[in-house]
This record gives structure tokens, C-alpha cells and sequence, in this order.
């Protein structure tokens, strides 16, 4: 995938959110805390290095066995230090994640190695969320198979996704953008390629774009596209992935993603290309070359079906 | 700095009897006789055994260093496409089950080994048999895990096995199943040798050397093995119901699938895999303790504090395991609780570090390489211990963890603090092992080597994580700066390993050339360096009186007056226990066996009580099928547990009559007991044939399963305690000759007494565990 332009270098530090702008301020002042005690260590340690050089070996040093008030002194201020981080941790654990109180805005499932995305509007899609600006969306995850994470570092904390263990998340972005988010628990093959989207758009666009992401995609007109269409069905790609359309019934809808609006998606195969003719075309070919690992199988796709169902595919916006 | 091997001991005065001459080929540093290959596989000398394990560790550390130059070259660019995804998910499984089981732990057991009878004045541990059991359970535990690579691939769902990603449906091949064999062997090896260290140190002590006298590298290492008797059975028991989930179709961990909770894995793993992390830290806090003081010429700073704060550590190690999984979601509640005690568990950490630099502070400094390695421990070690912090502070862990920050922090630890600390021991004790010292310029060359090599490797680790790269990824895009920092990581890698490689060739040409180091190079104080080097098989010709925690250093500074009464020089301490002198308290007189029993006993409690707590938690959430109420005859139970029980009182009586010597009476009881354990097991094979044939199996519930599990492990408990008790019977019921090996000896006591209580309160604990399981399995079936 190519990096979005303006991409943050320091994610967890370039945010976008309250959540993550508190976890950001308490790791800025640990990291004073421990950056100071770290330089007091170093002084004293390159201290002794220089200072207390053996200078003459027939001389023994006082043989000091110990001192206890320093001991005390030097317990206590530490045990102080810890006491206030552990309160400022206890006030940025409450702002940085809020509890869940009320349905869920988007439910995630996590897939090896894929993410699900459902909108309680009835929107579906894959790999990709949109949200509008300036309002929390309540995200709830589900895991279809093994535990995965689920981290968007410039909008807040990761939070596990357990199958069994259902989990929430807050998401909220202060201005529009592209934020980059990834997989963050080891989940098998392909975990480095399950990467996700988030993208901010002002309200009226989320709204459109919502409006237009719960319409089924429109029946191809072009008889290229329309034996793409015809060839989706006759490769049993139907039997994993769903697109939604006009007289035509989702039985299993989501062992692969939804690909109702595929061509407006910006990567494919959750980030490892970008989403253009010819990465797709690529794609249907051969899969396990691109993601070794992942549940698309390599069908014996010729060239020109592989064209035709791109052809298809590339309506599909 | 002083390079030059001192000569032994200089008396302070004329009245001080020097050490007596040693015979002069003692002085020669041995190598290996021909035809003493041979010896090394049927060794039990615990010097030997040390070396085993140190050789065995440098191997397996080729094994996993390779693999993580292979990492990192995959790494080196984005995109790259040097190994698979599969390929490099099992590199970097392998490479930490390696470095953890197969390198860390071993090395430290090498040391201990090696040390800690030298260092309390013994001939050597307490059941040298038994140590050699426990080293060789390290080949056999490297094999099993190997040989996984040629029976269908490694396993690759990361040294901690998260379920359901290593149950059957999502890692197919064996790799997982040879891992978990392996580990619980080399668990059941690790176990082993903390009984033995722990029975060593309490009943093999020279006279003087009270508890609080002893070396901190002892008093770390015994501490440490307390942890193991308590950790890796959790560990165990965990590896052996996720075993049952792959083989026998259960549902331990399966994530929501039949009922099983992936969670529970998790606490599971932590629950040892942080008091791990301890038992991998304390004995090199103990290595530093020993040599920051030498080589500053002043004793530890703060003794007692570095002791207790060691103890702090061990009991807080306990209470902090799910600072790992911060990230689940569990409620900030426990979270909170978990935070807190992860700050809290830094400040006796802080407490050891700042008692090292006080040691420092006005001490008079030789910067050996042995010394060099120790500070730049006392650096790394704490920024990995600051970069800790940052982790307990859990929003901070849901921004970090499981990206290469999180890498950066336990590798600072890892081998910024324990390899730097095992480095260093090396440099400092390679003489007192070997004879001959290591090369100090070689010396030099592979420290300044290793701080290039390392902190080019990791430090940069920090940023990558900070600017979002997860980690055990294959690859990662090209994002900016994410292959430049990668790149460097990389090279440090390589400067890492040809550090590392110096290391081996400075130990290579000084075992051959080195300058020859005589009993005490450093003029440092504990009791390993009043012998030759290499010691003598039995370790010493006389053991220095002991009066504190510097022996030498004592003798050395004694004041001109007459030599205590009982003579200045006491024969080493034999391998019964030697006579009790000033100051040495009860502990000294305590059974070797009985340590070790109740040791076992420990460890047993912690794998039983794992088993217990999944039996409790999965049949309070049990959704339908058969439960305790539905499926068990209490009646039935209830008529052989009475027989088990009883067992426990004809044993007492075999136990009291053998004590007074009447063994014909002792036998008589004793078969009562074991054919009372027998009736047991008959009625247990009995119940579980009744429930095959009614169609429960190991798999058709959590109850199902976790009863087959807790009350398998148990039958096999009885099993084994039938096995000892029967072989003791045997024993007991042969005539002896009196004066014939075996017979009566000078305490009058009849040979097989010891090994009947020891094994009794075995069967007493079983019996114990039954009565625990019958209660909370039968009585309270709901």
C-alpha cells in the first residue's frame, strides 16, 4: 500500500481525538519521570566511573556495608513517584476510554485477515471505516476466528478482539482525514497485512456516503461487466463474498468481505495493494502469491476472465 | 586495574594459619583426559553438570541467535520476501521458546549449578542424581522442539501459544504439539533442579554460614527457584489442557467454541510467564551483586535491603500478570489493579540498582571486562526497567503494547540486563572454572562490540514502535522512516553476533592459552575462591571459617590473636549435613528429603490448584450436557475414597513401626496401603468405564473435559505413589545382613525409613489433593 499523504510519523503523539490526546499527555509526562530518573542513574553511575578509579590498589577503600535512612529515602521517594502515576494513570484510563452506554454505531468483526465492517444503518463493507467528523462513533467487536487487535493510534487505544469476549471502542476524530490503522495481536499468516482505514469526512459527506454504501450495486449494463458478473457466480467467489444487488439473495454472506462498493475501497486485501485496475486484476490471478496464507484461494482464472471481472468489479462504486 | 592472576591469599599475621598448600597439579587448569568423554554423560558432579548446561546453552543460543539474524534480515527492507509470512511466523516462535527455554534459563542453571555449592562451602547438591536427570531433560526438551521442523514445520503462533490461534483449527501441523512436549519436559527439568538448589542451600550450608550470611547470588538463586516450584507447573498444567484441547478434541481455550474461553489461556500464561520473567532477572541481579562488590573493593551496599527487596520482587511477581494483557479489555478495575502493583514491583528493583551504585560510590574501581559488563547492566537494565514503567501505565500499554516498543523494552531487559549480567559472569567466574583467565583486550573488543551492537539494534526499536509498527509482522509497508530504522536495527544486529562470535573465540583460545588464574585472581571473598581452579572433584581440601559474609576477606583482615577454639580450618561439609556451629539455627538440621518433598509438594499445589480453579470456572458456565450431578455415582466414589483415605492411616502405621524398628509389622502395613491404593484406582478405572460406556467422553463437555483432566492427573499421582510405595515394599521385605550395604547403619535406623516418610508424605499430599478434588467434584455437583 502507499502511505496516504501527510501520513503521521508519530502516531500515538499526532492525535486526533480526546482519547488519544490524554493517553498521549500521561505518556508525555512518564516519559519525563522516566527520562529524569534515567539521567540521575547515568549521572551517578558515569560519576562513579570517573570519580572512584582504583588510583592506588594498596589502598582499600572504607569497606561502608550500608545506611538506613538512605534506604528508607531512597524506597520512599520512589514508592511516592509510583503513587502519582498511578493516579494520573487512573484519571487517563477513565478519559482515554469510556464505557460503552448505549447500541453500538458500527459493529467490527475480525477476520484472519480481514475486517468486517457493519453499520447499524445497514451499511457493510470491509477494511475501510468512514465516520463523520467531530462525533464519537461507538465501534463493537466481535471475533470470527482468533484474538486480533484493533488499533487506530492517532483516534485512541487498541482493544483485543477475542472471539467469546466481545469489546468496544470509542473512535472520534477532530479533523477530516485518512488515519491509518493495522491488526496488533499476532493472528497467523497474514497478520502484518490486516491493516484498516479510517476515514474522517465531514458530516455530509459520512452521510452520503453512508446512504450510498446500504444501496445494492447496480446490475452491470456493459456485457463486458455483465460476464464478470456471470463469471462471480460461475468461480464460486459468491460462495464467500457478498455484492449486494437488485434480485439477487446473500446466503453466505461473510467468510470474505463485502463487495457491494469493492472499487471505492482505497487498498485491497486489507492494505497489501492499493485498490487500481491493475493491482485487482493481479489479485484475482493469483492471490496466494500476493498473501500467502490467506483463505482466497488461486483459482485457474484465464486472462480474459480476469479482465472480465475486473471489468465488473471496477462498476462496483 | 589489576590484570595479573594474585597470588592465593596472603595470611594478615604469623598466628593466622595460612591455607594449606595444594598439591601442584591442582594449580594446572584440567582438560578433558582422553576417554573422559564418557564421564561427561555419566556425570552427577555438579561442576561438570554446570558446564553441561552452559555448553548446551551456548548451542542453543547459536541456534536462536541465527534465527534472529534471519529475522532481521527479513525485516531489513519493507516489503521484502527473503522467508514467507509461515516461515517467519515460525522463526520468530522459535527463536523466543529458544532464547527463554533452551538458552536463558538453562545458562542460569548452569551457574547455579556450578556456584552454589562452591559458594556455601558443600561437596556438592543435595541429590546429584537428580541433577543430572534435570540436565539431561534440556537435550531431550531442545530435540522434542526441533524436531518439529522436520514433522511438518515448527510451531508458529508465538513463544506464548494464544489460543484459538494454537488450537488445531488454526495451527494443523504438529509444531504446536512438539512445543508443548518439549516445554513441559523441560519444565519438569527446571522444577527438578529448584528442588534440589532449594534442598542444597537449606541443608548443605558450611558451618557459620547462616542464611543471612549468604552470597546474594545464592540467596537470588534460591529465592528464584521458589518462583520456579510455584511457576512452571501453572505453566504445566496449561501446556497439558491445551495438549488435550488439540488431541482430544476439547475445548479448553477455543474461544466461545463448545465453550471454551481464550482468556483463560491468557491468565493462565502470565500466571507464570511473569514470575518467568523474574526467575530469568534475579539471578543476574544476584551475578551483579557478586561482582560490583570485587571489583570495587567494598562489600554489597545495603545487604539486607538487596535480600529483602528480593523477596518483595518474588511475592509481588505473583500479583502482576495481567499487566500483559491490558489490551483485552477486561475492565479498568482490574486494570487498575494490575497498574498498580506493576509501579509498585519497580521500587524494590529501584532499591537494588541504587544499592549497586552505592557499592560503586567510594569504592576503589578495576574496570575488568567482567566489571565493564556489570555497568553498562546497571544502564541497560534500567532503561528497560523505565521503559516498563511506561507499560504499567496502562493507557500508555494500550498505545505500545504489541509493537516494536514493546520489543525494545524486553529485549533492554532481557539481554541489555540478564545476557549483559551473564557476560559478565563469565569474565569473573571462566577463571575459577577453567583455570585460566579470559582475554581482557578480546574482552574489550566484544564489550564495546556488544554496546554498539545491542543499542544499535534495540534503541532505535522504541521509535518503531512509537511510530506504529505491531509486532511479529513479516513485513510492514513502506511508511516513512519504518526502513531506515529497520535497516539500522538490522546492522546492529549483525555487530551484535560478531560481538557475540568474539565472545566464543576469546573462551576458545583461553581455555587453551589464557593466563593461568590460580585460586583467586579478583581477591575477591566468598567461599569458591578458597579452592584451586578448577576445584577439586569434591569441591574443597578445607573449608575457611565462616563468621560473615566474606570469608576471605575476613581471614585476610583477621586480627593477631589465637584461632577460635574449635581450629581455624573445618573439613568441607559432607554430604549428610555437617555438625551445626555458632549461629547456624534449625534450618541446618532439617532432612534433605523432606525439603525436597515439601518443595515437590509446592510445586504440586500450584499444578493441582490450576487444574481445581478450570474445573471451578468451567462448570460455573456450564451450558448443557453432563454435569457433576447428572453423571457421577457419589455413592461409589465415596466407598474408594474412604479407601484411599485410609491408605494414609496404614501408612502412618507402616511409617511409626519401621521407626521403631519393627519391620515385619511395617511391611505388613505397608501392603495394606498399597493394595487400599489399589482398590482406588480400580474403582477410579471403574468410573471411568462406566462413563464411556454411557457415552461421555473426554471431549463431549467442559465438564466432561475438565473432570477427566483434574481427575486423570490425580490417578496418575496415586499411580506413581503406588509405583514408589511398592518398590519400597519390596525393599523393606528383604532380610539384610547387618553390616551388608543397605542394612542398619551407625544411626541404627532401618535404610528404607527415609524413603518411606519422604514418599509417605507424598502419598499424604495425594491423598490430600483427593480429598480437595472429591469435595468440590462430587459433594458439590450441582
Amino acid at each position: 500500500m502507499t502511505p496516504p499523504r501527510g501520513v503521521a510519523v508519530l502516531p500515538p503523539f499526532e492525535t486526533h481525538s480526546a482519547q488519544a490526546r490524554a493517553i498521549a499527555d500521561l505518556f508525555t509526562q512518564t516519559l519525563i519521570v522516566c527520562g529524569i530518573i534515567l539521567l540521575v542513574v547515568t549521572f551517578l553511575v558515569t560519576y562513579c566511573v570517573v570519580r572512584f578509579r582504583e588510583k592506588d590498589p594498596k589502598k582499600e577503600p572504607v569497606q561502608t556495608a550500608g545506611h538506613t535512612r538512605l534506604e528508607i529515602t531512597w524506597t520512599l521517594i520512589p514508592v511516592l513517584i509510583v503513587a502519582g502515576l498511578t493516579l494520573l494513570t487512573a484519571r487517563t484510563m477513565a478519559s482515554s476510554d469510556p464505557p460503552a452506554d448505549r447500541e453500538p454505531d458500527i459493529t467490527v468483526i475480525g477476520h484472519q485477515w480481514w475486517w468486517e465492517v457493519r453499520y447499524r444503518s445497514g451499511a457493510v463493507t470491509a477494511n475501510e471505516i468512514h465516520m463523520p467528523v467531530g462525533r464519537d462513533v461507538l465501534v463493537a467487536l466481535e471475533s470470527a476466528d482468533v484474538i486480533h487487535d484493533f488499533w487506530v493510534p492517532q483516534l485512541g487505544r487498541k482493544i483485543d478482539v477475542t472471539p467469546g469476549y466481545p469489546t468496544h471502542v470509542w473512535l472520534e476524530a477532530d479533523a477530516a482525514g485518512t488515519y491509518l490503522g493495522t491488526c496488533a495481536e499476532f493472528c497467523g499468516a497474514q497478520h502484518a497485512w490486516m491493516r484498516l482505514l479510517v476515514v474522517a469526512q465531514s458530516p455530509e459527506e459520512f452521510a452520503a456516503w453512508d446512504q450510498h454504501e446500504r444501496e445494492p450495486a447496480p446490475n452491470p449494463t456493459d456485457p463486458e461487466a455483465a460476464k464478470g458478473a456471470r463469471l462471480f457466480v460461475d468461480m464460486t467467489c459468491a460462495q464467500c463474498h457478498a455484492i449486494r444487488r437488485p434480485g439477487v439473495t446473500i446466503t453466505q454472506p461473510n467468510s470474505g468481505p463485502d463487495l457491494t462498493h469493492v472499487a471505492e475501497r482505497t487498498t485491497l486485501g486489507a492494505g497489501v495493494l492499493d485498490n487500481d485496475e491493475k493491482n485487482l486484476w493481479r489479485w484475482l490471478k493469483d492471490p496466494q502469491g500476493i498473501k500467502p496464507g490467506s483463505h482466497m484461494p488461486s483459482v485457474q482464472l484465464s486472462d480474459k476472465k480476469a479482465t472480465d471481472l475486473v471489468t465488473y468489479f471496477e462498476t462496483l462504486r | 586495574m589489576s590484570t595479573t592472576a594474585s597470588p592465593e591469599l596472603e595470611p594478615a599475621g604469623p598466628e593466622t594459619p595460612a591455607l594449606p598448600a595444594h598439591a601442584p597439579e591442582a594449580h594446572a587448569p584440567t582438560t578433558a583426559a582422553p576417554g573422559a568423554l564418557y564421564s561427561w554423560f555419566t556425570t552427577v558432579d555438579h561442576k561438570k553438570i554446570g558446564t553441561l548446561y552452559l555448553l548446551t546453552a551456548v548451542l542453543f543460543f547459536a541456534v536462536g541467535g541465527i534465527e534472529a539474524l534471519v529475522i532481521r534480515l527479513q525485516l531489513a527492507r519493507p516489503n521484502n520476501t527473503l522467508v514467507s509470512p509461515d516461515t517467519f511466523n515460525q522463526l520468530f516462535t522459535m527463536h523466543g521458546t529458544t532464547m527463554i527455554f533452551l538458552v536463558v534459563m538453562p545458562a542460569l542453571s548452569g551457574f547455579a549449578n556450578y556456584l552454589v555449592p562452591l559458594m556455601i562451602g558443600a561437596r556438592d547438591m543435595a541429590f546429584p542424581r537428580l541433577n543430572a536427570f534435570a540436565y539431561w531433560t534440556l537435550p531431550l526438551g531442545g530435540f522434542l522442539l526441533h524436531f518439529s521442523v522436520l514433522a511438518g514445520g515448527a510451531p508458529s503462533a508465538g513463544w506464548f501459544s494464544y489460543a484459538p490461534l494454537s488450537e488445531t483449527a488454526y495451527s494443523s501441523t504438529m509444531g504446536t504439539d512438539y512445543w508443548i512436549l518439549a516445554v513441559i519436559v523441560l519444565g519438569i527439568g527446571s522444577v527438578s533442579t529448584a528442588l534440589n538448589i532449594i534442598a542444597t542451600v537449606i541443608t548443605l550450608r558450611a558451618p557459620g554460614l547462616t542464611m543471612q550470611r549468604l552470597p546474594l547470588f545464592v540467596w537470588m538463586t534460591f529465592v528464584t527457584q521458589i518462583l520456579v516450584i510455584l511457576a512452571l507447573p501453572v505453566l504445566n498444567a496449561s501446556l497439558a489442557m491445551l495438549l488435550i484441547d488439540r488431541q482430544l478434541d476439547a475445548h479448553f481455550f477455543t474461544g466461545g467454541t463448545g465453550g471454551g474461553n481464550a482468556v483463560l489461556w491468557e491468565h493462565f500464561f502470565w500466571a507464570f510467564g511473569h514470575p518467568e520473567v523474574y526467575i530469568l532477572a534475579l539471578p543476574a541481579f544476584g551475578m551483579i551483586s557478586e561482582i560490583i562488590p570485587v571489583y570495587s573493593r567494598k562489600p554489597i551496599f545495603g545487604y539486607e535491603f538487596v535480600a529483602a527487596s528480593t523477596v518483595a520482587i518474588a511475592i509481588l511477581s505473583f500479583g502482576v500478570w495481567a499487566h500483559h494483557m491490558f489490551a483485552v479489555g477486561m475492565g479498568h478495575t482490574t486494570d487498575l489493579f494490575f497498574a498498580a502493583g506493576s509501579m509498585l514491583i519497580a521500587v524494590p528493583t529501584g532499591v537494588k540498582v541504587f544499592n549497586w551504585v552505592a557499592t560503586m560510590w567510594g569504592g576503589s574501581l578495576r574496570f575488568t571486562t567482567a566489571m565493564m559488563f556489570a555497568v553498562a547492566f546497571l544502564l541497560e537494565f534500567v532503561v528497560g526497567g523505565l521503559s516498563g514503567i511506561t507499560f504499567a501505565a496502562a493507557p500508555i500499554d494500550w498505545q505500545v503494547t504489541d509493537t516494536y516498543y514493546l520489543v525494545a523494552h524486553f529485549h533492554y531487559v532481557a539481554v541489555g540486563g540478564v545476557a549483559f549480567a551473564m557476560l559478565g559472569a563469565t569474565y569473573h567466574w571462566f577463571p575459577k572454572m577453567t583455570g585460566r583467565l579470559l582475554s581482557e583486550k578480546l574482552g574489550r573488543a566484544n564489550f564495546w562490540l556488544m554496546i554498539v551492537g545491542f543499542n544499535m539494534t534495540f534503541f532505535v526499536q522504541h521509535f518503531l514502535g512509537i511510530m506504529g509498527m505491531p509486532r511479529r509482522v513479516f513485513t510492514y509497508p513502506d511508511l516513512p522512516g519504518w526502513g531506515a530504522l529497520n535497516l539500522v536495527s538490522t546492522v546492529g544486529a549483525f555487530i551484535m553476533g560478531f560481538a557475540l562470535l568474539l565472545f566464543l573465540v576469546n573462551i576458545a583460545v583461553s581455555l587453551r592459552s589464557g593466563q593461568v588464574a590460580g585460586d583467586n585472581p579478583w581477591d575477591a571473598w566468598t567461599l569458591e575462591w578458597a579452592t584451586t581452579s578448577p576445584p577439586p572433584e569434591h569441591n574443597f581440601f578445607e573449608v575457611p571459617p565462616v563468621h560473615g559474609r566474606r570469608p576471605l576477606y575476613d581471614l585476610a583482615h583477621a586480627p593477631a590473636a589465637p584461632p577460635p577454639a574449635e581450629g581455624p580450618l573445618v573439613p568441607a561439609a559432607a554430604e549428610g549435613g555437617a555438625p551445626a556451629a555458632e549461629h547456624t539455627g534449625r534450618l541446618d538440621k532439617l532432612d534433605k528429603f523432606r525439603v525436597m518433598m515439601w518443595g515437590f509438594i509446592a510445586s504440586e499445589t500450584s499444578f493441582f490448584g490450576v487444574l481445581i480453579l478450570s474445573f471451578g470456572f468451567y462448570n460455573a458456565r456450564l451450558e448443557g450436557g453432563p454435569t457433576a450431578a447428572s453423571s457421577l455415582d457419589v455413592g461409589k466414589t465415596a466407598a474408594f475414597t474412604v479407601c484411599l483415605f485410609a491408605s494414609s492411616l496404614t501408612l502412618h502405621q507402616a511409617e511409626k513401626h519401621l521407626e521403631h524398628g519393627k519391620g515385619a509389622a511395617s511391611v505388613r502395613w505397608l501392603l495394606v496401603t498399597v493394595i487400599l491404593g489399589l482398590v482406588f484406582l480400580v474403582g477410579q478405572a471403574h468410573e471411568y468405564i462406566g462413563l464411556f460406556d454411557s457415552g461421555i467422553s473426554v471431549a463431549t463437555n467442559l465438564f466432561t473435559t475438565s473432570f477427566f483432566t483434574l481427575t486423570g492427573f490425580h490417578g496418575l499421582h496415586v499411580t506413581i505413589g503406588l509405583v514408589a510405595l511398592t518398590i519400597i515394599l519390596g525393599l523393606a521385605s528383604q532380610r539384610r545382613q547387618p553390616g551388608s550395604p543397605g542394612s542398619k547403619g551407625d544411626t541404627g535406623e532401618h535404610p528404607q525409613l527415609v524413603p518411606l516418610k519422604t514418599i509417605g508424605l507424598y502419598w499424604h499430599f495425594v491423598d490430600v489433593v483427593w480429598l480437595v478434588v472429591f469435595t468440590i467434584v462430587y459433594l458439590r455437583a450441582k
